[in-house]
C-alpha cells in the first residue's frame, strides 16, 4: 500500500464508509430481541474458528532470539564505526571534534596532536555508550562521513560506563582491504542519487 | 471391612492423587502450548525438547520458592486456604470413574475409589465446598484485590450451583439414580443411547455452568489479571499458590470427565474401544477450555449474574419442567 492512501484527507472520496453500529435498544422488547439475535448468531464459533484455523495453519511468528536475529535496517542507529577512505585505506577522521562539540550527552571525547607530516592526528577516542543515547548528531555532524552508527546493536555491559575505543570502531584493515566496509545510509549520509543533484554554483550576479 | 478392600481402596488413592496431580502440571504445559499456538506463538521451548521439562522447571521452582506469610493476614486461615482447594478438588475424584472395571492379574478392579449411591450429588458438594479456599484465602489475605477475587467468588460458585444443580435434574430423573455408574449403564447401548440427544438443553447448561465451577475464562473473573491482579491468590507465594493452581486443573480434569459421564456415554459398555473412548472425551473437554481461553473475552460481573439468575436458570427450570411432563405421559 502506497503512503498516497493515507496522505489523502478528503473523506468525501475514496474508500471511507461509515462503520455500521446500531443504536443501543431502549425498551425492554428491543433489548431482548438483541439478546436472542446475539445468542444465535454463532458469533462466539467465529471466535473458536478463528484461533483453531490458526493452530491448524501452524504459521508460527516466533523468532527464538538468541539462536534467531532478526535483519535489521541499515539506517538503525546502534553502537559506532568508523570508517576509512576507499582510495587509500587509511582512517578517515580529521580530528576536527566537531562530534565531541555536538554530542547532546557529553559521551564522546577525543584528543589530537600534531604528528611529525604536521598532519592532525587523533591520539584519543573514546565513546561512553553508558551516556551514549544513540540519536545520531555526531554521524550527522561529521564531514568526512567518517563516524557512523553500526549495526551491533547487543551491548551489555557489567557496568554503567561501557567504554568503546576508536580501534574497537574502526573497520579492520583486512576487512578494508576485502572491500567489505559498508556505508551508512542514515542521517546525515549521501542521499542516492546525489550526483543529480549537484548544482552550479551561481557566479553569475 | 476387611483388609484385600482397605488396601485396594488406598491404592487407587495413591494412584488417583499421583496421576492427577502429575496431570495438573502437564495440564499447564498443553495450556501453555494450546495457547501459543493459537496466537502464532511456540510457547515454552528452551527447557528440554520442545520445552517439555518446563513443567519440571516450575515444579522446581513452586516447591523451592520462600513460602511468604505476610503481615496483616489471618494465618492460620491463610495458610489452611489453598489445602482446601486442593483437598476439595481430590476428593470430589472419589466418586467417578474414570475407566471400565478391568482385570490385573486376575484381580478385578473399578476404578473408581467409592461407588456411593449419590455420586453426582457428591461430586457436585465436594465441588461446591471447593468455594471456601478462594472465599477463606481472600479474605484473610489483608489485600483489597483478594477481598473483591473473595467476594466474587461467593456470587459466582453459588449462583453456578443453582444451574448445575436444576440442569443435572433432569438426566437424574431420567436415570432415576445419582450414580455415575448407573448414568454409565444407562447410556451403555452405544451412541444413540447417550443423553445429550435427549437433554441437549441441560448438557449445554452444564457445559456453561462447568465453565463458572471451574473459573475459566469467559467467566474468570474470579482471579481476573487485569483486572484485580491474581484475585485470592496475590499474596501467595511458592507452593501454597501452587496448591491453589494443582486445584483449579484438577477440577478441569474431573469436571471433563463428569460431563462426558453425564451426558455423552461415558465409557459405554466398558470394553477398551469404550475407555479408550471416554479418554477422548474427556480430552476434548479439556482442550474446550484452553480453546475458549485463546477465544473468547471475559464477562463482566454482573453480565455473568445476568447470565445465570435472568436466563440459564429459567431455562433450567422450564427444562426441568418440560422433562417431568415428558416423562410422566
Amino acid at each position: 500500500m502506497s503512503l498516497e492512501a493515507f496522505n489523502n484527507r478528503n473523506v468525501a472520496e475514496g474508500d471511507y464508509f461509515l462503520v455500521d453500529i446500531e443504536d443501543y435498544p431502549t425498551t425492554g422488547w428491543d433489548k431482548f430481541k438483541r439478546v436472542v439475535k446475539r445468542t444465535f448468531k454463532g458469533e462466539l464459533f467465529v471466535g473458536l474458528w478463528v484461533v483453531m484455523r490458526e493452530m491448524i495453519r501452524f504459521d508460527i511468528h516466533t523468532v527464538q532470539y538468541p539462536q534467531e536475529k532478526m535483519p535489521i535496517g541499515p539506517r538503525y542507529r546502534a553502537v559506532h564505526q568508523m570508517k576509512r577512505l576507499w582510495e587509500s585505506d587509511t582512517e578517515r577522521c580529521i580530528g576536527c571534534g566537531l562530534c565531541e562539540k555536538i554530542c547532546i550527552s557529553d559521551c564522546i571525547r577525543m584528543d589530537t596532536r600534531i604528528d611529525e607530516n604536521s598532519r592532525k592526528e587523533v591520539t584519543e577516542y573514546t565513546i561512553n555508550l553508558g551516556r551514549c543515547i544513540f540519536c545520531g548528531y555526531c554521524a550527522e555532524v561529521c564531514p568526512e562521513l567518517a563516524i557512523t552508527h553500526g549495526g551491533e546493536y547487543e551491548n551489555a555491559s557489567e557496568q554503567r560506563e561501557h567504554f568503546i575505543m576508536y580501534e574497537d570502531m574502526l573497520t579492520p584493515i583486512d576487512k578494508m582491504k576485502a572491500g567489505k566496509q559498508l556505508e551508512f545510509e542514515g542521517f546525515g549520509a549521501i542521499t542516492p542519487h546525489e550526483d543529480e543533484r549537484v548544482k552550479k554554483t551561481p557566479l553569475a550576479y | 471391612m476387611d483388609s484385600a478392600y482397605l488396601i485396594e481402596t488406598i491404592i487407587k488413592v495413591v494412584v488417583i492423587l499421583l496421576i492427577f496431580s502429575a496431570l495438573a502440571g502437564i495440564g499447564t504445559y498443553f495450556e501453555r502450548k494450546v495457547l501459543a499456538f493459537m496466537q502464532r506463538r511456540l510457547g515454552p521451548m528452551n527447557v528440554g525438547p520442545y520445552g517439555l521439562l518446563q513443567v519440571a522447571a516450575d515444579g522446581i521452582k513452586l516447591f523451592t520458592k520462600e513460602d511468604i506469610i505476610p503481615t496483616n493476614v489471618v494465618g492460620p486461615i491463610f495458610k489452611i486456604a489453598p489445602v482446601i482447594t486442593a483437598a476439595t478438588a481430590f476428593m470430589a475424584a472419589a466418586a467417578i470413574p474414570f475407566l471400565p472395571p478391568f482385570e490385573i492379574f486376575g484381580y478385578e478392579v473399578h476404578p473408581i475409589v467409592a461407588d456411593v449411591n449419590i455420586g453426582i450429588l457428591y461430586v457436585l458438594g465436594v465441588m461446591a465446598v471447593g468455594l471456601y479456599g478462594p472465599l477463606l484465602g481472600g479474605m484473610a489475605s489483608a489485600n483489597k484485590f483478594s477481598l473483591l477475587s473473595a467476594a466474587r467468588t461467593a456470587a459466582v460458585f453459588i449462583s453456578y450451583e443453582v444451574v448445575t444443580g436444576l440442569s443435572l435434574l433432569a438426566p437424574i430423573m431420567m436415570v432415576g439414580s445419582l450414580s455415575l455408574i448407573d448414568f454409565n449403564e444407562y447410556q451403555a447401548g452405544g451412541i444413540g443411547d447417550w443423553i445429550v440427544w435427549s437433554q441437549p438443553v441441560a448438557f449445554i447448561l452444564f457445559w456453561i455452568a462447568a465453565f463458572a465451577e471451574t473459573g475459566r475464562t469467559p467467566f474468570h473473573l474470579i482471579a481476573n489479571d487485569h483486572e484485580i491482579i491474581d484475585g485470592f491468590g496475590t499474596e501467595y507465594s511458592g507452593m501454597r499458590w501452587g496448591l491453589f493452581f494443582i486445584g483449579e486443573y484438577a477440577n478441569m480434569f474431573f469436571i471433563s470427565f463428569v460431563i462426558p459421564l453425564i451426558f455423552l456415554g461415558g465409557y459405554g459398555d466398558g470394553s477398551l474401544l469404550g475407555a479408550l473412548g471416554l479418554l477422548g472425551k474427556m480430552s476434548f473437554f479439556f482442550f474446550f477450555f484452553l480453546w475458549t481461553r485463546a477465544a473468547w473475552p471475559d464477562v463482566r460481573p454482573d453480565q455473568l449474574m445476568w447470565l445465570c439468575w435472568k436466563v440459564l436458570m429459567p431455562i433450567a427450570v422450564i427444562n426441568v419442567v418440560i422433562t417431568g411432563f415428558v416423562m410422566m405421559f
